[in-house]
């Protein structure tokens, strides 16, 4: 499976359970995807690979961000969601901290879909990575399809441009774009908001090298105090909004859409300024 | 089912496998250059070149309803401007002496591969998708342009039923394509930390669905998926090979090398297609047809083991 051999997966396995406290076991093993007779879904989703997978982001979610979720009732069980939320913090930990809520604070827990640049298919490793957890490229075709079957999906729809703004614009929603109102009206998905409070200070870039990012294809080269965009010990405080739903055609001009967007961005907004307010501390 | 078929490209391992299915349903002519080994009595085999206008004396003399496209050339080794003239303007003129005896079918072997793996891409591609197989991979460019111009020929000929189906990687005992290659070989070049959803249909299959498309009512453009969707390195597995993984920056070097020196006969085009996803949706066609594939996942790969 993927490269990882079956003795440490099963360690992982383990590990996992461990972290996600007690009846998790139960717990995750209400998550019933569909899969076919080697063990994937039709988009590579395996179950299996996605708890041995879950146990180093679960280590990050519950020792090193010590991550607190608030809200998590606002997930429908079942349906169709849009999960849309801010996006920080250099490297995307922030969605896999959200994905790691559903999965082991929510009860019955639900396997999130983050949408993935298209850039990520060209990633050794990390595209299967990725794929086996259940993330897809976000393409309209992909989305479109998983709302209908009645899957959640996370998006982020300030996209790099928030994942990598520099350390002086930390909660400054940065521009959302519309593709994701269009699948939700498209499809009636409610959307939950998310506010991601913390990530902004996992990793505070300072300068954004475009010559470097063009010649290496990535979006962005941030440079970071340390050089590199590792995280550091933040903590992490997650709030889940109250579902909102819309109605109108999906095939709308850009301006009424844009009104729609608004109202989601300021809910995001509204959130994290709650959160802010909150927070006491940076790291505790 | 029409009470003649015509084949072209009988003679492919494909090609017998259609004829042994219709033959008892309704009067089979095949076209190939190459002799039919071992037909069935009553199947009528004409052995020339479908550019040749000896074809059109066949069409004049026996009244055929149906013709079945399976005759083109894709071996990456063959003089690419004779492949190309016998592709390309033997469709045309194929299509034109249809056109002309009051055929009323036309059934083209595509392929899914048309559109092209690309990091970009959807799960699962809709007929719709541009055909950008060929941006990479040349060798896709003479099927490209077949397809595209069956396309044009279902404008211009609404009173004949044209179908183009592009089947998913067709595997099984007998036939010989770069998937069935690459999965026979016993220690396969793969892409490190790349593992792309596969999707395979068995040989006897792809026959099915042609003979289904052949069926009056039928027509338009379809993608023609098989038991489902499968990572390649569990393909791999289950067929007990032991992959050789290559990081993605040496991987088409290597294999050029190795296509070039006849090491092998995989062209360095085709690692896309084990790298990043080329998968359908091929629900179209299920709707409309009822399709659905005989041979499981774990059959279609298992009958790539019975042809050794």
């Amino acid at each position: 499976m993927a490269g990882i051999g079956e003795e440490i997966q099963e360690r992982l396995r383990r590990w996992t359970l461990e972290l996600g406290g007690p009846g998790t076991r139960e717990r995750l093993q209400k998550l019933t995807p569909p899969r076919n007779e080697y063990g994937v879904d039709p988009y590579g989703f395996d179950v299996d690979y996605l708890q041995a997978a879950a146990a180093p982001v679960l280590w990050l979610y519950r020792k090193y961000f010590r991550v607190k979720a608030f809200g998590l009732e606002n997930v429908p069980n079942e349906g169709p969601v849009l999960l849309v939320g801010n996006h920080s913090g250099q490297l995307p930990f922030d969605a896999a901290m959200v994905e790691a809520a559903c999965l082991v604070d929510k009860d019955p827990p639900r396997a999130v879909r983050a949408l993935v640049d298209k850039w990520v298919p060209t990633l050794p490793f990390v595209s299967t990575l990725f794929a086996r957890c259940g993330q897809v490229v976000g393409t309209p075709e992909n989305c479109r399809r998983l709302l209908s079957a009645g899957e959640a999906l996370l998006v982020f729809p300030e996209g790099t441009r928030g994942l990598n703004k520099p350390f002086s614009q930390r909660y400054q929603l940065q521009a959302f774009g519309l593709g994701f109102m269009r699948l939700a009206l498209e499809n009636g998905a409610p959307i939950v908001p998310v506010g991601v409070v913390g990530a902004e200070e996992q990793a505070p870039a300072f300068l954004d090298i475009q010559p470097l990012a063009r010649m290496l294809a990535f979006p962005h080269f941030p440079v970071t105090l340390t050089g590199l965009p590792l995280p550091m010990p933040v903590r992490y405080r997650i709030w889940f909004g109250e579902p909102m739903r819309f109605t109108g055609s999906a095939d709308d001009e850009d301006a009424v859409l844009e009104a729609k967007v608004a109202r989601v961005r300021d809910a995001v907004a509204g959130l994290l300024a709650r959160g802010l307010a909150e927070r006491e501390h940076v790291f505790w | 089912m029409p009470a003649s078929v015509a084949i072209t490209g009988i003679a492919g391992n494909l090609g017998r496998k259609l004829a042994r299915i219709l033959h008892g349903e309704t009067h089979v002519i095949g076209f190939d250059r190459r002799p039919l080994r071992d037909r069935p009595k009553d199947v009528e085999h004409h052995q020339l070149d479908i550019r040749k206008a000896r074809v059109e004396d066949v069409f004049r003399r026996s009244a055929i309803q149906a013709i079945a496209h399976l005759g083109l050339k894709h071996d990456p080794r063959d003089d690419a401007a004779e492949a190309h003239s016998f592709n390309v303007a033997g469709t045309q003129k194929l299509l034109d002496i249809a056109a002309r005896h009051g055929v009323k079918k036309v059934v083209l072997l595509s392929s899914a591969n048309v559109y092209g793996p690309a990091p970009g891409n959807p799960n699962f591609l809709p007929e719709e998708t541009p055909l950008l197989g060929a941006a990479r991979l040349p060798g896709y460019r003479d099927l490209i342009e077949v397809d595209m111009y069956v396309q044009s020929f279902m404008w211009r000929h609404p009173e004949i039923e044209t179908v183009i189906l592009r089947p998913v990687n067709i595997v099984g005992p007998t036939v010989r394509n770069a998937p069935s290659n690459y999965l026979r070989l016993e220690r396969p070049i793969t892409v490190m930390g790349f593992d792309p959803m596969v999707q395979l249909i068995h040989e006897e299959d792809v026959c099915r669905a042609i003979a289904l498309a052949l069926r009056p009512g039928v027509h338009g453009v379809y993608n023609v998926t098989g038991p489902g969707e499968i990572p390649l390195s569990a393909a791999l597995r289950e067929l007990g090979r032991t992959p050789v993984p290559l990081p993605h920056f040496l991987v088409r070097p290597v294999v050029k090398r190795l296509f070039e020196s006849r090491l092998s006969s995989y062209p360095p085009g085709e690692v896309d297609y084990i790298q990043y996803l080329c998968a359908v949706d091929g629900s179209r066609f299920i709707r409309d047809t009822g399709w659905t594939p005989r041979y499981s996942i774990r059959e279609t790969l298992r009958s790539l083991l019975s042809s050794r």
